[in-house]
């Protein structure tokens, strides 16, 4: 019996191995188109960024930019599914193929770039890190924190980044670090540490989240660029085309003034931009492998890039984030995309 | 038996009927296709990441880590490398599975008596220890130890003071760290002359009272002997030994020693958890030992004391230990829950800072795996060692 058992169990290790070597052959569009559904990966939630609400929409602006790149690809902004991720598991989770895109606040470095199979598709939000602490400490300036306690979340490079700055600062710091953000609150606000660092957008969303958000201030320092956006692949040129166009499109519609509420008036626009932009004019789609009017279902259904700031991270919502170096860049910020042409 | 026989009789059935053959040839079959299929996921692997331009080898253990970790019992700081950060990870881990397991043994001999104890009320405070402990998720434990333990301390301007020299606040229990001076050695070389004293006086001892019967208080002695030895050559050294008392320095405390609250309240939860089980394994212990090696022992006039201590628990370690070695286990496996709180043990910084940083989660994982696999083969080992050496031994 046993030997039977074992045998059994060998063959079914084989064969399994061998499914593993001839998968992966289909490009992740087809995969995607296959499945009916975009596969994304999110964080487990952050106001603002992405978070389910009581009835468990996700909503947010990494939420939006996964939306987008259905309403691309299926024209519809539902056919979305969210595989919520901690900073620690996002990239495995890439790597393997368990989600199709990662759009988690993620910062676009070179070491990620280059060394760990993925391609960054582009920015949906300009970072940079700071801190929060509590105003009973009595600090005004990061250059005051020597000695301090700082809360950080695991598996960013928030860690790093912390540790070069004090460094430089020739200043110490002992630091606490935790599994989710959710548990760095918690540190921060049981009193563990003094200070709690991490991008400013975040900050603003965990602060919102503290019992008294009165009783912390984010200090006026940025320490880091942080260049937050979405992840896929390495080795598939088209699918990293698409969302790096779909967030182009995005924010070429703000520019063009082309927004939800006026998408199907510009489809009879004069302009050949918005023509182009809209799939009335040239093959824009056919060449990323997309239905002609992608872009005219990306506006209609998801925005234009201002709208999806506004909406969720804006002055307006409880993070209240002026748009500061998001705003276009005719209006003085750096949200620059490429032409469609 | 009588099978074998029939097996070895010297006009055997055709080698595809020999069942031995047959046996052979199908163990040589399933271990060829174990070894094939791990080898084809192997290379599966490295090929996929490969083609998917992921970095793979162990170069990255010599890179700078550049993060910072708040404690370590090796030095450390940032422009270390990755390869120390594994250290760091690892003794930080060795320190609270060590900790716990000495705790846990202690408590839960302690309350695994007392769960047998004749005084009702002693019976049933164990009991009811060991049904609450063992009965509420370890995580939560930890979670509520730790923020109970922080909940419940002032911040460090408000520190409460012991003596001027120690001081207790919600970033960590400050004590003074001693720092030898020149000299030192002598007191160390007075704390070996009175452990070999002591163990030449328990020798000592044990013959005399195998010859007279007489009972020299080996243990009162022995205190005494490795106490006051030590401080004697203390003073004849001329007191070379300097304190680090720890004061408060902008927001924290700097100098001495400090033990942080992540390490308390791991130490704490991983300890009164696995306590829980090692005194139902100690009750089962005792109960397995016949109630007449009791009443014989009561018979030849020995205390409660002594009945315990050298007869019940003698025997009652042969049904003990096993099972106690799962606990030891366990304890040490559970300590990676240490990153829910932010203790920076093995998975806190190995497996989760460095795997982040380097991306190279095959490598990261690999090694982790191989280091808990150890941790539980060693364990394994010196309990079972110590097993062979407290076993029935029938002559």
């Amino acid at each position: 019996m046993n030997k039977t058992k074992s045998i059994v169990l060998g063959m079914a290790l084989a064969s399994g191995a061998f499914a593993a070597s001839s998968a992966m052959a289909a490009t992740t569009l087809e995969n995607v188109k296959e499945k009916g559904h975009l596969q994304c990966g999110v964080t487990s939630g952050l106001p603002g960024f992405s978070q389910p609400d009581e009835k468990g929409n996700w909503t947010g602006i990494d939420v939006d930019t996964c939306r987008a790149v259905a309403a691309a690809v299926f024209g519809d902004p539902k056919a979305v599914e969210f595989t919520p991720l901690t900073a620690k598991e996002r990239f495995t989770a890439l790597q393997s193929g368990e989600i199709d895109m990662l759009s988690r606040n993620t910062t676009w470095t070179l070491t990620r770039d280059a060394s760990l199979g993925l391609n960054f598709a582009g920015v949906n939000y300009y970072d940079g890190q700071g801190f929060l602490i509590n105003k009973d400490i009595g600090v005004d300036d990061a250059t005051q924190l020597d000695g301090a306690t700082v809360c950080i979340q695991s598996g960013t490079t928030t860690e790093l980044n912390l540790s070069d700055y004090f460094r430089a600062k020739g200043m110490e710091f002992k630091p606490i670090v935790f599994d989710t953000s959710e548990q760095t609150v918690q540190g921060f606000s049981a009193g563990r540490c003094d200070v709690l660092t991490s991008d400013r957008s975040q900050l603003a969303a965990l602060r919102s989240k503290l019992a008294d958000p009165e009783s912390a201030k984010i200090l006026p320092n940025t320490i880091s660029k942080e260049p937050l956006g979405p992840v896929v692949r390495q080795g598939d040129d088209q699918w990293f085309n698409i969302v790096k166009w779909v967030l182009s499109v995005q924010i070429n519609a703000e520019e063009l003034g082309v927004t939800s509420a006026n998408a199907d008036d510009m489809l009879k626009s004069d302009n050949p931009n918005v023509q182009r932009l809209m799939g009335t004019d040239g093959d824009m789609g056919a060449k990323l492998g997309l239905p002609a009017d992608f872009g005219h279902k990306v506006v209609k259904m998801v925005g234009n890039y201002g709208e999806m700031y506004d909406r969720n991270v804006g002055p307006d919502t409880p993070l209240g984030l002026d748009r500061g170096i998001n705003a276009l860049w005719t209006d003085g910020g750096i949200m620059y995309a490429p032409p469609v042409r | 038996m009588k099978k074998q026989t029939i097996d070895s009789k010297p006009a055997g059935p055709k080698p595809w009927y020999d069942p031995r053959v047959r046996s052979l040839f199908f163990q040589v079959v399933a271990i060829a296709a174990v070894f094939w299929a791990g080898w084809t996921l192997v290379e599966n692997t490295l090929s996929n990441m490969e083609s998917r331009g992921i970095s793979t080898g162990f170069g990255f253990l010599e890179e700078t880590a550049g993060f910072g970790i708040i404690m370590s019992l090796v030095p450390y700081d940032a422009t270390m490398s990755y390869g120390r950060t594994f250290w760091v990870g690892l003794t930080n881990t060795l320190l609270v599975s060590a900790m716990g397991i000495i705790a846990a043994t202690l408590l839960g001999f302690i309350i695994g008596v007392a769960r047998l104890s004749s005084n009702w009320l002693v019976a049933k405070v164990s009991l009811f220890y060991i049904e609450v402990i063992r009965n509420i998720p370890l995580l939560l434990q930890i979670f509520f130890w730790y923020f109970a333990v922080l909940g419940a301390l002032p911040s460090p301007r408000q520190s409460i003071e012991m003596g001027g020299t120690m001081f207790l606040n919600n970033r960590g229990l400050y004590v003074p760290e001693p720092l030898t001076q020149d000299g030192f050695g002598l007191v160390w070389g007075a704390v070996l002359a009175a452990i070999a004293a002591v163990v030449g006086i328990r020798i000592w001892a044990k013959r005399r009272q195998l010859a007279t019967g007489q009972i020299f208080p080996t243990f009162k002695v022995g205190v005494a002997i490795l106490v006051l030895v030590p401080l004697l050559a203390y003073f004849v050294a001329g007191s070379p030994l300097e304190w680090d008392v720890p004061a408060l320095k902008g927001f924290n405390f700097g100098g001495g020693i400090t033990i942080i609250p992540e390490l308390a309240a791991l130490w704490l939860a991983l300890s009164l958890y696995t306590a829980s089980f090692i005194a139902e394994i100690v009750r089962s212990g005792i109960l397995s030992v016949s109630k007449g090696q009791t009443e014989a022992s009561k018979a030849l006039g020995l205390p409660n004391g002594l009945t315990l201590r050298l007869v019940v628990i003698p025997q009652a370690m042969r049904v003990i230990i096993p099972p106690l070695t799962s606990q030891y286990l366990n304890l040490a496996k559970n300590s990676s829950l240490a990153t829910a709180i932010g203790y920076p043990d093995l998975v806190a910084v190995f497996m989760g800072t460095t795997l982040n940083q380097t991306g190279q989660a095959v490598e990261v994982v690999a090694i982790t795996m191989a280091v808990y696999l150890t941790i539980s083969l060693s364990i394994s080992l010196f309990m079972n060692i110590y097993n062979r050496a407290v076993a029935i031994k029938e002559r």
